[in-house]
């Protein structure tokens, strides 16, 4: 399901905050798949692809993928119940699937 | 109060520091300089005469506190696109195109607290020394251990002011992979599950790690730790891609 040139949603964190106009990493998010809770950044990067695939470190499946086109970004994030804001005040987002 | 969008800009290299034979610091001055978190990187955006672009991230080396500039540490990648470039073309007074500071997971500050359990491999200790380095400058006394596997000695980054830091609670651990010399008392292996059991067993209960570098290691660190049951929520990764 991974392989070597896995990488971490923080790896492409930067268009991220473009795409969304905000930092993403720290947001919770659900797997529309198997319903893990948990951080934007726990999320496997794909960015071979021509657009970049994050994919559920549970299930393996797709939660968010975008593709750039001649007039911006375009977001799928079907595989995603709900993205969240991060838990409590700690900006980081510890333990965020604990309530 | 809206975020600040994130936009390129062009930083001038203001200084150039070798720090072992294949990794170099570049401190670049930033005209719209951000407060960063330990852990954060910044994009990296070169672009050739016909308009090819080529983007890569390097994490933050420096402490938060260091005001309108950053350091990068990049190690120099045969064959590479991006790190050539920093250390056979770039001089002090070059530009080039950044954007940042950028993530908001992979990061640390004391209030997060600790036991620290941080292990990095190669340039994977980058962002685990901006935390090393806002631990000391905060005076915070966390219990940190790094463990940070090199090939050898001569490879390992910010080896002086490692052992410098040591002490006040921070451990450091090397593990060379490749070569060691005469009575070398530490680690001589890739990192694996016996080695983060002793190293978590010193550390203490609950531990909050970080790992980063190339994705084997923090696949074997991610998957070494789940064995050893950590919870997945106090283990923060950081994926370099693949190393040769
Ligand atoms: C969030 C994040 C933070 C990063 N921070 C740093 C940092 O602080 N310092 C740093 O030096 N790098 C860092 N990296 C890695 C960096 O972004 C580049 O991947 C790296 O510099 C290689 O880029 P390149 O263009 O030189 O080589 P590429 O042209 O991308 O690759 C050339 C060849 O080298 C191989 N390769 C790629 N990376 C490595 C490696 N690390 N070791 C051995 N072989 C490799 C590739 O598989 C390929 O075959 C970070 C990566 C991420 C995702
Ligand atoms: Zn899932």
């Amino acid at each position: 399901m991974f392989d070597e040139s896995t990488l971490d949603a923080n790896a492409v964190a930067g268009e991220l905050e473009v795409l969304f106009a905000v930092e993403m990493t720290a947001v919770v998010g659900k797997c529309a798949h198997c319903g893990n809770e948990a951080a934007v950044g726990t999320l496997r990067a794909y960015v071979n692809a021509p657009g970049v695939v994050l994919r559920c470190s549970i299930c393996g499946e797709v939660v968010i993928a975008w593709a750039w086109t001649p007039t911006g970004g375009r977001v799928d994030r079907s595989g995603a119940s709900w993205l969240g804001q991060p838990s409590g005040a700690a900006p980081s987002a510890a333990a965020p699937s604990e309530a | 109060m809206p975020p600040e969008p994130l936009v390129w800009q062009i930083a001038t290299v203001s200084a150039i520091r070798g720090e072992t034979e294949r990794a170099s610091s570049f401190t670049l001055s930033l005209p719209a300089w951000r407060p960063h978190r330990a852990g954060q990187h910044y994009d990296v955006r070169l672009t050739a005469a016909d308009g090819y672009q080529a983007q890569r991230s390097y994490s933050i080396a420096s402490p938060p506190a260091h005001t309108g500039v950053v350091d990068l540490t990049i190690e120099r990648i045969p064959d590479g696109e991006v790190s050539p470039y920093f250390h056979d073309v770039l001089e002090v007074g070059d530009l080039v195109e950044v954007r940042g500071p950028i993530g908001g997971y992979f990061v640390w500050e004391p209030a997060l607290g600790g036991p620290l359990l941080l292990v990095a491999g190669g340039s994977g200790v980058v962002p685990l020394m901006a935390m090393i380095r806002q631990r000391a400058a905060a005076g915070d006394t966390t219990p940190t251990t790094l463990l940070y596997s090199a090939r050898d000695v001569d490879d390992l980054i910010y080896r002086d002011e490692l052992d410098a830091l040591a002490g006040d609670g921070l451990r450091v651990l090397p593990t060379l992979t490749r070569a060691h010399p005469p009575g070398w008392t530490g680690y001589a292996r890739r990192v694996d599950e016996p080695m983060l059991a002793e190293v978590l067993a010193a550390l203490g209960p609950d531990p909050l790690v970080y790992a980063c570098g190339p994705t084997l290691l923090v696949e074997t660190v991610a998957a070494g730790l789940v064995n050893l049951g950590v919870p997945p929520d106090r283990v923060r990764t950081e994926r370099f891609g693949p190393s040769n």
